[in-house]
């Protein structure tokens, strides 16, 4: 067994489908974060776009009311509307009436848990499957040796998640609305002198959170494995909070965090399945050991949101 | 100058109005349990720089922030040229031509100087940035009130004067024609001081109003044309800055004549009791805090320690008090070494220590008077049973013979700290200190946010003990209490001391090159 054997193509191109919904979650939580909102909910939101996404993919094609292209993007909305509800639930609780963030999220990522548990048994039973997004082939460029592999045989989610990562960094670098959410993070009370809706830019910001969250969960439930089961994320939603923090709230550099731990992953798949002679249970921790070892190395950064996790109360 | 105010308005982003006459007319304001402003009249002119005097809470910054929409009046109207308006928000108060300039800077440190401006406004570009557009607009406007910034650096780069700079151009840049400056000159130094005033006067008479928020009597007389004094949340009287003097604007202020001038006894210097050598230490950011500071300090003296916020002062303190790991060099009390002793061990040898932030490092404001009065001493044999089971009957008679000594105004000893104001806060703070009879007092900015009455209080206490042989070190950014109180004053710059004078000695000039490194 030699190095050919584990960094293949497929591993790379596995990489890279792994890294979609940390890359949309990841994205929505950099926007909430940069803003001053720590929403540790992530993965709850996840699990209810995984499963709503799912169920109506489902029960569209299952009724055959839809076309099957219609049915996914019938999903992708009612992920996205799901997530939006679930991130204005967490705006309410923790920008409103000011709750601890950190507990509020807590309550957010149970509540979705153990909804979209409840909601799975109750109208689907047993794990079924759909028909996901398909694989996109290209003319030419899928064929090319090796990079067709890697680059251009991918679902359309996948691709809409790469493109997220530049229009993120635009939005939040070079737009009025990115500077509101800069400043928001960083000096609430200096935005809200200068007349910026403190309250709207949290809102807006952690319900754009929760829409990506919604479309990371329906990204694995309608695109990459295209069932859904209980606790379907098993904790992914986690980690992307984790990856903002890893990339120091910079979009490129959380997009980077998210395909390393992605690449480390399907090298443990990979050396699982050429059967390497390596414990299978730290194979399996290896990304999360990574991981926790690159965020203690992660320097503190000049854009770390100086009030994040504060709500902002107007007063002496 | 008028011609500068034209071209200024010409490059402004909306056609503003002029603001001839602002009146704010029988306000009202109410918070829970506290009525902040009692009908309280007030109005400023075109050209006219009008300070509004008072102690801390005496309702003047709850008056500015209902003229920016920051609060809403429950009664009373605000007339802007004789018609009645609502300010609803601090974007109303902008597009009216309002400006306000915050005691404690509205900027965001990690933003540009051109960020910080275009924050909030309108983009000529729609959605997206135009910060070239901006840059361009600061650097005429700056061109013109002489007010030099460069737009691309982030306002963490600057210095405090700089930031200052960027708020009233980002003032101007909006269209402010009325301009409300709270407490201004607090982060200054002289020099700065001399600078902001100038640039005022030339707002002034380009025709701007200006209110100029300060309790410091001697910058109102300067820089004032009308003076208008509040109390308790009610207005005392609004009198021509010209029929002003110290004793009557303090009177005004307190309620009561206040000695502005200390009787000091002849300085009687005794025996060493503080030596640092070479002491060094980091600042909370990891860089150079402290940098080979060496300094004696004797029984019966006021060293103080002279400087612009952030140049060691804080490090100093609480290398001295076992607060921060000192790096270098050493401390000695009374011959005894202490580098990086526990407080504990510094306590028992009789250092005492006022700390900067009194209601983080120096009180627990959920506490009530009494606990707060034995923090250090809960063990001590006189308040315990066997050191382990406390006597709250002798703490809280103990805490009443120190509120009674201190005059601090509380309704009990079960009060919580919370609830009391911030000179009395303080004189908890001193109270305790001082029951430990210390040799040794480390007094860092012991009346900032304190009013006058308090601070007068304290500041006499501070001379007694010092005639009792107390060494004390007195570490203040306020220039006035360094000259009334010291005996020697040591400046520090950048992490470092940068001269040592003899206080009768020195003038507030030479004072304020040495705290800028020019000495």
């Amino acid at each position: 067994m030699g190095l050919d054997d584990i960094f293949t193509a497929s591993v790379f191109a596995s990489a890279i489908r792994l890294a979609t919904p940390y890359i949309f979650a990841a994205l929505g939580e950099t926007f909430a974060q940069r803003s001053g909102v720590l929403n540790l909910g992530v993965d709850g939101i996840m699990l209810m776009g995984a499963f709503t996404g799912f169920y109506a993919v489902f029960s569209a094609q299952q009724a055959g009311a839809m076309s099957e292209p219609v049915s996914l993007v019938f999903g992708v909305l009612v992920a996205l509307i799901i997530g939006a509800l679930m991130g204005l639930a967490m705006a309410f609780v923790s920008v409103t009436l000011k709750a601890k963030q950190g507990i509020s999220g807590i309550g957010v990522y149970l509540f979705g848990l153990g909804l979209s548990e409840l909601l799975f048994q109750q109208w689907v039973g047993t794990p079924k499957s759909v028909s996901g997004f398909p694989r996109l082939n290209f003319p030419v460029l899928t064929d090319l040796p090796v990079l067709g592999e890697i680059l251009f045989h991918h679902n359309l989610l996948v691709y809409v998640a790469f493109a997220l990562v530049p229009i993120s960094a635009y939005v939040l670098n070079n737009t009025t609305f990115g500077l509101m959410i800069r400043a928001v993070g960083q000096n609430p009370e200096a935005a809200d002198a200068m007349g910026v809706n403190v309250t709207r830019v949290r809102y807006a910001t952690t319900t754009i959170g929760g829409m990506l969250a919604g479309l990371a969960g329906a990204s694995l439930s309608i695109a990459l494995i295209n069932l859904f089961q209980q606790n379907l994320t098993a904790g992914q939603g986690f980690i992307a909070v984790a990856l903002v923090y890893f990339g120091g709230w910079r979009p490129w550099a959380v997009a980077a965090g998210a395909l390393l731990f992605s690449f480390v992953n399907a090298l443990q798949l990979q050396i699982k399945v050429i059967g390497a002679d390596i414990p299978s249970e730290f194979a399996v921790m290896a990304p999360y050991v990574i991981t926790i070892i690159a965020l203690v190395f992660a320097a503190k950064r000049q854009e770390q949101p100086t009030a994040l996790t504060r709500p902002y109360e107007r007063g002496e | 100058m008028a011609e500068a105010a034209k071209i200024a308005s010409s490059l402004l982003p909306t056609g503003h109005q002029r603001i001839n006459q602002l009146e704010m007319v029988g306000i009202v304001k109410r918070f829970p349990g506290v009525l902040a402003a009692d009908k309280i009249d007030f109005n400023v002119k075109a050209g006219e720089i009008h300070a509004l005097l008072g102690e801390n809470g005496a309702g003047k910054s709850t008056l500015m922030k209902m003229l920016y929409g920051l609060y809403h009046p429950d009664e009373g109207q605000i007339r802007i040229n004789g018609v009645k308006t609502i300010i609803r928000s601090p974007q109303d108060a902008i597009q009216r031509g309002i400006g306000m300039i915050h005691q404690h800077f509205m900027l965001v440190p990690s933003l540009t100087v051109a960020e910080n401006i275009a924050l909030g406004m309108k983009s000529s570009r729609g959605l997206r940035l135009d910060l070239d557009v901006v840059s361009r607009r600061v650097l005429e406007l700056s061109e013109i009130y002489n007010l030099k910034v460069d737009p691309g650096l982030p306002i963490w780069q600057l210095a405090v004067g700089e930031q200052q700079r960027v708020e009233i151009l980002r003032a101007l840049y909006k269209g402010a024609a009325l301009l409300i400056l709270d407490e201004p000159t607090a982060v200054l130094t002289p020099q700065e001081v001399d600078g902001l005033f100038r640039i005022l006067k030339q707002l002034a008479d380009d025709g701007h109003g200006l209110v100029f928020i300060s309790h410091k009597l001697h910058e109102v007389l300067e820089i004032s044309h009308r003076v208008t004094v509040l109390r308790d949340g009610r207005r005392v009287n609004s009198i021509p800055t010209s029929e002003a003097t110290r004793p009557k604007l303090a009177e005004m202020m307190v309620g009561r004549p206040v000695l502005l001038e200390y009787e000091k006894n002849p300085p009687d210097p005794r025996e060493q009791r503080l030596a640092l050598e070479g002491v060094s230490a980091l600042s909370n950011r990891g860089t150079v805090g402290l940098d080979g500071v060496s300094l004696s300090l004797r029984g019966g003296e006021i060293v103080g320690v002279a400087g612009v916020s952030g140049n060691g002062q804080q490090e100093l303190a609480q290398c001295i008090s076992g607060l921060r790991q000192v790096t270098a060099g050493s401390v000695e009390v009374d011959g005894i070494d202490v580098t990086n002793a526990h407080p504990s061990k510094l306590h028992a040898i009789g250092l005492s220590y006022i700390p900067e932030e009194r209601m983080i490092d120096g009180v627990i404001k959920e506490f009530s008077v009494a606990e707060n009065y034995v923090l250090q001493d809960h063990a001590h044999p006189k308040f315990t049973t066997a050191r382990i089971f406390m006597l709250f009957h002798k703490i809280r008679e103990a805490c009443r013979q120190a509120i009674d000594a201190f005059e601090i105004k509380t309704p009990s000893t079960e009060t919580l700290v919370k609830s009391l104001s911030g000179g009395n806060i303080q004189k908890l703070v001193l109270a305790r200190e001082l029951s430990r009879d210390p040799g040794v007092l480390i007094a860092a900015q012991p009346t900032r946010g304190v009013d006058i009455g308090a601070t007068e209080y304290i500041h006499q206490r501070l001379l007694q003990e010092r005639d009792k042989g107390t060494a004390i070190l007195l570490i203040s950014e306020d220039l006035d209490e360094i000259r009334a109180l010291s005996d020697r004053i040591a400046v520090m710059y950048e992490g470092q001391i940068v001269g040592e004078v003899e206080n009768k000695d020195v003038d507030i000039e030479q004072l304020g090159l040495l705290m800028t490194g020019g000495g």
